[in-house]
């Protein structure tokens, strides 16, 4: 009898030491669920899910907080892909999807106000104080921030174009083109 | 010459339709009214534009410039006038628009002045930009810039080069007429490129249903003294896709991860070797190409066609049958649907189908899956299609690459023997494309992330600065004031009072003259050395600008006289 005690104390100091051990020695920095629903937002900062980015974003939806519909950006896809993760129910967006956007600049109307460059997450225009502006293309990711800071409303926001280098083959159920073969 | 065959899996054996565009011999087609070439016709960077609207430009001049070593220049395909540089049509199956120079041929046919060279005196990096800026590319297809696969890899010995003649693709006959017609051009262009990589054999792959082909390509390599050994290859589709044909004759896999010339290996098809030759013998770039026009027309054949030629000046030389209803690009098993016919030839223009209801029937309707297999045997890469369909059309790409989706060259094998008519390849091509534009939405999002928290960081790095400089400062000044406190007191009393307002005026007004006088006086320092393109848009700005500019001119004066009243009001 007291063998089997002392036997099951043992064990249980030499488990709790060595899982006491491992917790310091693999310890994780930040939280590792944060990081996962991070990578699936589209890192567009534009605040429209009611957090001022997307990393409160994630970490709202991490601590349960937060549904998972609120990323306008992300869309269905990115409802889907957080449902997945996080093995919640998938639910309508709770706003409108938008086709990918894209900022334009009125250069004929910029007064060089500099405001659009201090509301632009990304560091995506360029300028300076009294100088004309302008939206580098490729880093703008369409998030609509510096649409209202602008005081003679000279930015506007487009859709971006379809072109040859990210036009995509449709699912073939919308677009039913007749397989060709050899008769 | 005994040569050991190898066989690859798979591959089916549809009906090669050949015949009928083999009878006659190759014609060289007319020079048509207008002609617009894209200038994005080979995989890699967009080249530059070289010329203006208006130019006069010569046959074979270049009119867009390579912009990176993985891109090739593109040519004027005759003399004549650059009547515009726009987007138009291009040859894709979405039938979106492309940059492209439109040129009004003169008649003339007038050529650029032209160098003959002999490659074996040159130095292999200038035969390599000779044949870059000469515009050649893979003419099978695939369009790749072929000086890029001209470089031997460092660490693997070159053992063999393919050249490839097999032209698996029904219809397609343009491979099998240059090799009967101009088999001595394509053993030139061949030996140019065994210079460059100095293989240890070379072999010429023809499938051996056109023993003619393998005849005069025998022929011609004994006539030139060379050691190229010509070899007919069974016929099964797809025994010319590169990667089929370097099994057949080798024995070796090239998996998706790796490129050829990392297993020692490296394939080219036989209009680029003969397009080569001409480039760098006789100074003459990629202006045209030969087109298989076939299927439902009056006089099907061969034709070689200048790049640059609308698809229904094209069509009109073979003289369509009444019942037409579609015209495809490239062969029935890879080729697709030409969307508009205004869309030019291009480097990858292979072959022009003109299809009818009783020749292309359409195809029964899509059933469920029976899960037969049969798709998984005529699969030349030995995938599983019916697995990569069920994930493709489920969305669950990441599965669909653990099974090899990239493996897939779109071959059409499996949707022809499928019994349950699923466009298979439809579904693969549509889960590729997908995954690319995720993947680039990924790469955005990763450069967002990161351009967002540098800002982040500067921010703060500013304001802690800022606070750092303010503090000095204020320590500073407190260090000063002690000694003659009593003075200092009464001073910051005085000058609010008497015209603070008036002198922030000023400053302002001073500013803005200043400004003013700095913006007229400064003038653009970047330009020189910029392309056509930026020349043009700065000319357009320039004009949008001028009358806006004459209005501001007239209201700083407004203001001026108001700005410089103003502090004198105030006194
Ligand atoms: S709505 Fe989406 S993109 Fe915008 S900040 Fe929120 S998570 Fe980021
Ligand atoms: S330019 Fe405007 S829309 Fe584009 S990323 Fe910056 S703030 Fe957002
Ligand atoms: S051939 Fe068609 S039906 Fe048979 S397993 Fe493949 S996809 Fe399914
Ligand atoms: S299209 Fe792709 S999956 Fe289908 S047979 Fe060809 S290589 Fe295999």
């Amino acid at each position: 009898m007291l063998t089997a005690i002392l036997i099951m104390a043992l064990g249980a100091i030499v488990l709790g030491s060595a899982l006491g051990y491992a917790s310091i020695k693999f310890k994780v920095e930040g939280n590792p669920l944060v990081e996962k629903i991070e990578a699936i937002l589209p890192q567009t900062q534009c605040g429209q899910c009611g957090y001022p980015g997307c990393k409160p974003y994630a970490e709202a939806i991490a601590e349960g907080e937060a549904d998972i519909n609120k990323c306008p950006p992300g869309g269905m896809e990115g409802v889907r892909k957080l449902a997945d993760l996080l093995g919640r129910e998938v639910k309508p967006l709770d706003a409108e999807e938008k086709p990918k956007q894209l900022a334009i600049i009125d250069e004929q109307l910029c007064i060089g106000c500099t405001l659009c460059i201090q509301a632009c997450p990304v560091d995506a225009i360029v300028g300076a104080a009294k100088q004309m502006h302008t939206v580098v293309e490729s880093l703008c990711t369409g998030c609509e921030l510096c649409v209202k800071p602008c005081p003679v409303e000279c930015i506007r926001m487009e859709p971006i174009a379809e072109k040859i280098d990210n036009w995509k083959w449709k699912y073939p159920v919308f677009e039913i083109k007749p397989a060709t073969r050899a008769a | 010459m005994l040569q050991r065959l190898f066989k690859f899996k798979g591959g089916v054996k549809p009906a090669t339709n050949k015949a009928p565009s083999v009878q006659a011999p190759l014609r060289i087609a007319p020079i048509p009214p207008l002609l617009v070439v894209p200038l994005h016709q080979s995989i890699g960077g967009q080249p530059t534009p070289l010329v203006e609207v208006g130019d006069r430009v010569l046959k074979g001049q270049p009119i867009g410039a390579a912009d990176k070593w993985v891109s090739a220049a593109v040519h004027a395909p005759t003399s004549g006038t650059v009547i515009a540089v726009e987007e138009r049509v291009a040859a894709h199956p979405s039938g979106l628009l492309t940059l492209s120079v439109v040129i009004e041929p003169d008649g003339q046919d007038e050529w650029i002045e032209r160098h003959s060279l002999d490659h074996a005196s040159l130095e292999p990096e200038r035969v390599r930009e000779i044949l870059r800026d000469s515009g050649v590319v893979g003419l099978g297809g695939a369009v790749f810039p072929s000086h890029v696969k001209l470089t031997p890899a460092a660490s693997v010995p070159m053992d063999e080069l393919v050249i490839n003649g097999a032209e698996c693709e029904p219809f397609m006959t343009c491979d099998d007429l240059l090799m009967r017609e101009r088999a001595e051009g394509i053993v030139r262009g061949v030996a140019i490129f065994r210079d460059l990589l100095r293989p240890k054999r070379v072999l010429i792959g023809i499938e051996d249903n056109k023993p003619e082909a393998v005849a005069t390509m025998q022929a011609a390599v004994e006539a030139l003294g060379e050691n190229f050994e010509v070899v007919a290859v069974p016929t099964r589709y797809p025994a010319g896709g590169a990667k089929q044909l370097i099994r057949v004759l080798t024995g070796k896999e090239v998996p998706a991860s790796k490129r050829s010339p990392e297993m020692g290996v490296q394939c080219f098809n036989v209009a680029t070797a003969y397009s080569a030759w001409r480039a760098i013998a006789f100074g003459e770039p990629v202006i045209s190409r030969i087109v298989t026009l076939t299927g439902n027309v009056e006089q099907p054949g061969n034709w070689e066609i200048l790049l640059g030629t609308p698809m229904q000046e094209v069509i009109a030389l073979a003289g369509p049958k009444a019942d037409t209803n579609r015209f495809v690009m490239g062969g029935p098993m890879m080729g697709f649907d030409l969307p508009d016919l205004s869309a030019p030839v291009v480097k990858a223009t292979n072959c022009i189908i003109a299809g009818s209801p009783t020749l292309f029937p359409p195809p029964a309707p899509e059933m469920p899956c029976i899960r037969c297999g049969a798709c998984a045997l005529a699969c030349p890469h030995e995938l599983q299609p019916f697995e990569l369909y069920w994930f493709s059309r489920s969305r669950n790409f990441g599965k669909a690459q653990e099974y090899n989706l990239f493996d897939c060259i779109e071959c059409g094998c499996c949707s022809y023997v499928c019994p349950s008519h699923i466009p298979l390849v439809q579904y693969f091509r549509f889960a590729k494309s997908e995954i690319w534009s995720r993947e680039r939405d990924k790469n955005m999002a990763d450069a967002a992330k990161a351009r967002f928290e540098f800002r982040n960081e500067r921010d703060e790095r500013e304001k802690a600065e800022k606070a750092e400089r303010l503090a000095k400062a204020a320590a500073a000044k407190a260090a000063e004031k002690k000694p003659d406190l009593p003075q200092a007191a009464p001073e910051p009393v005085e000058t609010p009072t008497v015209d603070a307002e008036a002198a922030k005026k000023a400053a302002i007004a001073a500013a803005m003259e200043r400004a003013r006088l700095q913006r007229e006086a400064a003038q653009p320092k970047n330009t020189d050395g910029l392309t056509i393109a930026q020349r043009k848009e700065i000319a357009e700005i320039e004009k949008r600008r001028a009358p806006l500019q004459a209005q501001q001119q007239a209201k700083p004066n407004a203001e001026g006289v108001q700005t410089q009243n103003s502090p004198k009001d105030q006194q």
